[in-house]
């Protein structure tokens, strides 16, 4: 007999398919169901795992009514601020993420963020569904360049890393600022700030891949922006939190920051729409992750994971150990 | 003893026209006004140099009837299509162009038509626009991945070579097709191909970077197309004649080419309609080089031209 299953957010079929084939689930390629609708397929399934993403609040009292025989839970994402960890802790379940399998992909994305914000892709994008009726002088709507110039990232970790990778290829000099440093072999030749103030003067990019926390909820506020060279860029995709978003609009309108290339926001999908008329606000619905390839590769994760368990092993990627 | 005469065609960059004004008695062109071969003529009267852009025309006829006093053009780009070299070379009068200045941010345009049609960037940003954002879901605007893949360089000069150092760092393959293979150094592990089939069968992106002309007119055409495994990504941010623009729209209506970006046109800024009605097409107006560093850099040598001809000496710059 197959493992029982409910699955409470929509997959790709290439998910669904692995799910089919090896799990009893009522609905293989997902649905977007709420926290009571879970409950209840899991009542009704008598489930001993579940397959969620932020669609699910881990609250205390969510986990407290979620059915003894449950497992596991293992959310489709790297990022879990929606998840509860001291209340799963305590109820015993299980908890697992999808780290590494999208830290290229999130690299990639925002690494087209800071391109297109340093290239004024925006206002180019809007001139074009308008239809390109004129041209430009030579000293008209310019961007700035990216090559050669200095990089900071704040939390390097597997995503910070990736994008250190890439602006290596773009001759940039790169600065990181982490909880700890790095060995040499990750740091690859990178300099190491332990103080957040220290480094921002020096970026003419800033980039954030760190996780949201309560320590570094809106840590890019008013005194960190000032702290910017006038003209710097900055990049966020990984979590709206990390920014105090008041003070970035009033960075973006007074000039003093050059653009912002945004694929998150403290409020989603009801982003501040402030954002939408900033023309040096490039901005995308969170889609840092957003391949066939690493769709994929994260649902696989979550399902190893609860294979693993049910198999009665350790799960590969727990929250906690 | 009075500067000499310097006419400036269009608006330059700040630091430019500053450099302009102050080494010459510059003509500029506040209004940005563009050009024809007449008003040159008139404000090139009593002018020693003519630093002029590609939207310029001076043609044979043009450069023949310039006054007696014009000793040097100096042009704001690499290209020289809109200058008679030949009308240039039997007046004796040098050329000065900007090579080399624009590769970077060229190279880096590139890269983010890359990055932006293969992750959905056009579409992405018109759902915010609208605020028609539902929320993160798995399966919402699934692009194809970019780092890892193989990349096809057509056109392996400067800025072929500049992006190949940029694909590296995202773990790209890097393949490239020229008319002549690099030497290891320049090649830094990129594989040559010396013919299109066995070139265009590795190109998961296949990215457009060779000069346009008669040589490679249409050269990205429906054959060419098919020879791309199914599903490809294309960009072109050198000219827009190297496409056959009917092939590629049909390519993208029919999924063999999955997303396409693109800075370059042919008949630009009258693009054909079809990419307008494509969603998989992210489309930028030309603005490879449009850095502030890049044009700057670009106004810069195109004055050092100038100056070295005035001054009797042989500039770094000279085309004929």
């Amino acid at each position: 007999m197959k493992p029982r299953l409910v699955v409470a957010r929509q997959m790709p079929p290439s998910v669904g398919a692995r799910i089919r084939e090896e799990f009893d689930a009522p609905f293989p390629d997902g649905m977007d169901i709420d926290a009571e609708t879970a409950l209840a397929q899991l009542e009704e399934t008598k489930a001993e795992a579940l397959m969620f993403t932020s669609n699910i609040k881990m609250t205390p009292e969510f986990v407290a009514r979620l059915p003894a025989r449950l497992k596991i839970a293992a959310t489709c994402s790297v990022g879990y601020d929606h998840v509860n960890v001291a209340a799963c802790k305590e109820r015993g379940l299980i908890v697992t993420n999808t780290p590494k399998v999208l830290d290229e992909c999130t690299a990639d994305l925002g690494f087209l963020l800071m391109l297109g914000a340093a290239r004024r892709a925006k206002e180019y994008g809007a001139i074009m569904q308008d239809g390109w009726r004129r041209g430009f002088g030579m000293g008209e709507m310019l961007g700035v360049r990216v090559w050669g110039k200095t990089l900071g990232i704040l939390g390097m970790g597997g995503i910070g890393r990736a994008f250190a990778a890439r602006a290596r290829g773009f001759g940039m000099k790169v600065l990181y600022c982490n909880r700890s440093r790095l060995p040499a072999e990750l740091e690859q030749g990178a300099t190491y700030f332990a103080s957040l103030d220290e480094m921002l003067p020096h970026c003419d990019f800033l980039t954030i891949h760190a996780p949201s926390t309560p320590e570094t909820k809106k840590i890019i506020n008013a005194k960190a922006l000032a702290l910017l060279p006038k003209g710097a860029i900055l990049v966020n995709s990984a979590r709206g939190a990390l920014v105090d978003e008041e003070a970035l609009i009033e960075a973006l309108t007074s000039g003093h920051l050059a653009a912002a290339g945004l694929d998150v926001f403290d409020n989603e999908p009801a982003y501040d729409l402030r954002f939408r008329d900033i023309p040096s606000a490039y901005i995308f619905p969170h889609m840092g992750s957003a391949t066939h390839e690493t769709r994929r590769a994260m649902g696989y994760c979550c399902l190893d994971n609860i294979q693993a368990v049910l198999a009665g092993k350790p799960p590969l990627n727990p929250l906690w150990s | 003893m009075s500067k000499p005469v310097l006419l400036v065609t269009r608006r330059l960059p700040e630091n430019v026209e500053a450099r302009a004004s102050r080494d010459y008695d510059a003509r500029l062109n506040l209004a940005d006004t563009p050009t024809t071969p007449a008003g040159i003529l008139a404000a090139s009267v009593g002018a020693d140099a003519i630093l002029c852009c590609t939207s310029d025309r001076l043609d044979a006829a043009t450069v023949s009837a310039l006054p007696a006093s014009v000793r040097v053009i100096s042009t704001f780009s690499v290209g020289t299509d809109h200058i008679d070299l030949a009308a240039a070379k039997a007046r004796g009068i040098p050329v000065c162009n900007t090579p080399d200045v624009l590769t970077e941010a060229t190279a880096e345009l590139s890269m983010l038509l890359i990055l932006a049609a293969a992750r959905r960037a056009g579409e992405g940003e018109r759902i915010v626009r609208a605020d028609a954002w539902t929320g993160w879901a798995p399966t919402q605007l699934m692009g194809r991945q970019v780092s890892g893949k193989r990349l096809g360089i057509f056109g392996m000069g400067r800025i072929g070579q500049a992006l190949a150092r940029m694909a590296r760092g995202f773990n790209m393959q890097v393949n490239y097709r020229n008319r002549s293979r690099l030497s290891p150094e320049l090649e830094q592990g990129a594989v040559y191909h010396d013919n299109d089939a066995s070139f265009l069968a590795v190109c998961d992106v296949l990215a457009l970077n060779a000069p346009g002309g008669a040589a490679t007119m249409k050269w990205l055409n429906a054959e060419r197309i098919a020879m791309l495994p199914k599903g490809a990504v294309v960009t072109n941010a050198a000219r827009g004649t190297l496409v056959d623009d009917e092939a590629l729209i049909a390519a993208l209506r029919s999924g063999q080419v999955s997303f396409a970006g693109l800075d370059v046109f042919a008949g630009e800024p009258a693009i054909h309609p079809g990419y307008r009605e494509l969603e998989n097409a992210v489309l930028l107006p030309h603005l490879g080089s449009a850095t502030i560093e890049t044009r700057d850099a670009m106004g810069h040598l195109a004055l050092d031209g100038v100056d070295a001809v005035l001054a009797g000496r042989l500039p770094g710059n000279l085309v004929v």
